[in-house]
């Protein structure tokens, strides 16, 4: 599904890192083009 | 049982600095963006009084327990008290919290530059020292370290000063370091230093009611680690550190030596943990970690608290000290065998459940603790209030929860029991959103309280660390310990504890 898609990733330091989403998002194809975890506290 | 090292005592204290609100970080960009911006924040300002009132400052000063906290209807900042701040919660159990007139004169007697970092006009000058020489803490001495001896200048926007204002009225300027090497430093600009000035004041203040609620002198302190989130140095050592030993000699320690430790938010906890470690090895005998208030955090969520026409609440600059020694029989003991302190391995991955793997679970499976051993948790503790309004929910009530879901998932812990236990482990979030105030360990005060009278036997810290923001690594950290009433009150007569 997520083949050759090109997807932007937020990410959040106490829920779900952007690098963990990444990973997800690699394993089914997708081209991740930016990502970013961001620390609100 | 081997002897631990213990944390003898603590402080905690704030700096009620709304006028410094504009050159917090998210403030100051802002009003560089749009200078209308800079009024609209000034309107919604609380008073000195109204920030004594305000129930979580109350807690952070020991002045209520978290317990207490809970209890009370939010929201909280509709708890506004009287006119005139009230004189008994101005001074809590662990500290104080003072007003910013007093905290300008702190920042004057901080600086130690030729010429002067902030620079007053006579007037203002003479009304600082008489403040700080009728501090109990400070006194005559303290005072003595302002004097006046440049002339003042009118024109000090000129050169990028930053004009510091007490309830509208200008008190003076604070300059870049104007000496030769410094005025072409991009580090040593005016608000950069007011940062760093900002952490040594409030640190020093903690520093000063540490060594008062233990009884000691500033020279019988042997070591200080700071554990603050500046970064003073110049352009060739960025971060270089030295505000331990800063601190310290703003109080007279004259007999210590000192290092910063860094580890964003966790800086504390770790801090904390090597202080334990190097008086176990007999390396030192008394070491105070100590960290000062961090002014880029002040107002970093100001912009919902205005679209609801609420005042801002991050107007304080917190502070907190703490006295580690070796086992004096009666203090809480910090464990620190083998495996007992929570880390984040490198080669760990960063989903939430690898890291509650390694800080959580790991430490209790090697000290062979189930979770139920363990009283009260505490975790980031930042004020709901504040991350509520700012988008990112009940961030303590979170940490809970995940905690929670490790116990059921190690089957130490009934799905259908979660809520009942979370409210007897946890506690609301009570602390000023300042990265490493709020990680864990405001609650050492009010466990060591728990701990005389027996109440709490073993406590867990877990601290939070965003290592990823300095853009060298994608990892975050995590670290913990575990702090247990001494085992050497089991049994000892009431009367004879240290009071």
């Amino acid at each position: 599904m997520l083949q050759g898609k090109k997807i932007i990733v937020f990410g959040e330091r106490d829920d779900i890192t952007a690098t963990t989403i990444t990973n997800c998002l690699k394993t089914a194809g997708a081209e991740v083009v930016y990502e970013n975890t961001a620390c609100f506290v | 049982m081997a002897s631990y090292p213990v944390i003898r005592n603590c402080s905690y204290c704030l700096a009620h600095v709304p006028d410094l609100v504009r050159y917090g970080s998210k403030p100051r960009r802002e009003i560089a963006r749009n200078s209308a911006v800079e009024q609209h924040i000034t309107d919604f300002l609380r008073s000195y009084s109204e920030a004594v009132s305000y129930p979580p400052n109350q807690t952070f000063l020991g002045n209520s327990t978290p317990e207490e906290l809970a209890k009370i209807p939010r929201p909280w900042y509709r708890s506004t008290g009287s006119a005139e701040p009230e004189k008994e919660k101005q001074v809590g159990k662990f500290g104080e919290i003072v007003d910013q007139e007093f905290f300008l004169a702190l920042i004057k007697a901080a600086d130690i530059l030729t010429p002067p970092l902030f620079q007053t006009d006579g007037h203002h000058t003479d009304t600082l020292k008489s403040r700080l020489h009728s501090h109990p803490l400070f006194g005559f001495q303290a005072s003595g370290v302002i004097s006046q001896t440049e002339k003042y200048r009118q024109d000090d926007t000129s050169l990028k000063a930053l004009p510091i204002y007490h309830q509208a009225e200008l008190y003076g300027f604070f300059h870049r370091d104007e000496r030769a090497e410094g005025m072409d430093d991009e580090n040593l600009v005016a608000h950069d230093l007011l940062e760093n000035l900002c952490t040594k004041a409030s640190g020093a203040l903690a520093l000063k009611w540490l060594l008062s609620r233990e009884g000691i002198g500033p020279e019988d302190v042997d070591f200080l680690i700071s554990c603050g989130e500046e970064a003073c140095g110049d352009r060739y050592q960025r971060g270089g550190g030295g505000m331990a030993k800063a601190i310290g000699e703003m109080c007279g320690c004259v007999n210590a030596s000192g290092v910063d430790v860094k580890n964003f938010c966790a800086a504390p906890a770790s801090a904390l943990i090597l202080a334990g470690s190097l008086v176990q090895a007999g390396v030192h005998e008394r070491i105070v970690v100590v960290g000062g208030g961090s002014l880029a955090k002040l107002g970093m969520k100001f912009e919902p608290f205005i679209a609801q026409k609420r005042f801002i609440l991050e107007d304080c600059l917190a502070s907190m000290a703490f006295l580690v020694t070796m086992d004096d029989g009666v203090s809480p003991v910090l464990r620190l065998e083998p495996g007992a302190v929570g880390k984040v391995p490198i080669g760990a991955s960063t989903s939430e459940e690898s890291v509650y793997r390694s800080y959580l679970v790991e430490p209790l499976r090697n000290l062979g603790l189930r979770f139920t051993d363990i009283d009260k948790y505490a975790t980031e503790l930042q004020n709901p209030e504040i991350t509520e309004f700012s988008g990112s929910g009940d961030v303590v009530k979170k940490n809970y929860r995940k905690i929670a879901a490790m116990a059921v998932l190690s089957h130490a812990l009934e799905k259908k029991d979660m809520e009942t236990w979370i409210a007897a482990i946890g506690m609301p979030g009570f602390a000023p959103t300042q990265g490493h105030i709020p990680s864990a360990v405001p609650y050492i005060g009010h466990a060591m309280e728990a701990m005389r009278t027996g109440s709490v036997k073993r406590v867990m810290f877990l601290a939070k660390a965003s290592i990823f923001l300095n853009r060298c690594t994608n990892l975050f950290d995590g670290v913990s310990f575990i702090l247990e009433r001494n085992p050497q009150l089991a049994g000892r007569n009431k009367n004879r504890e240290r009071k």
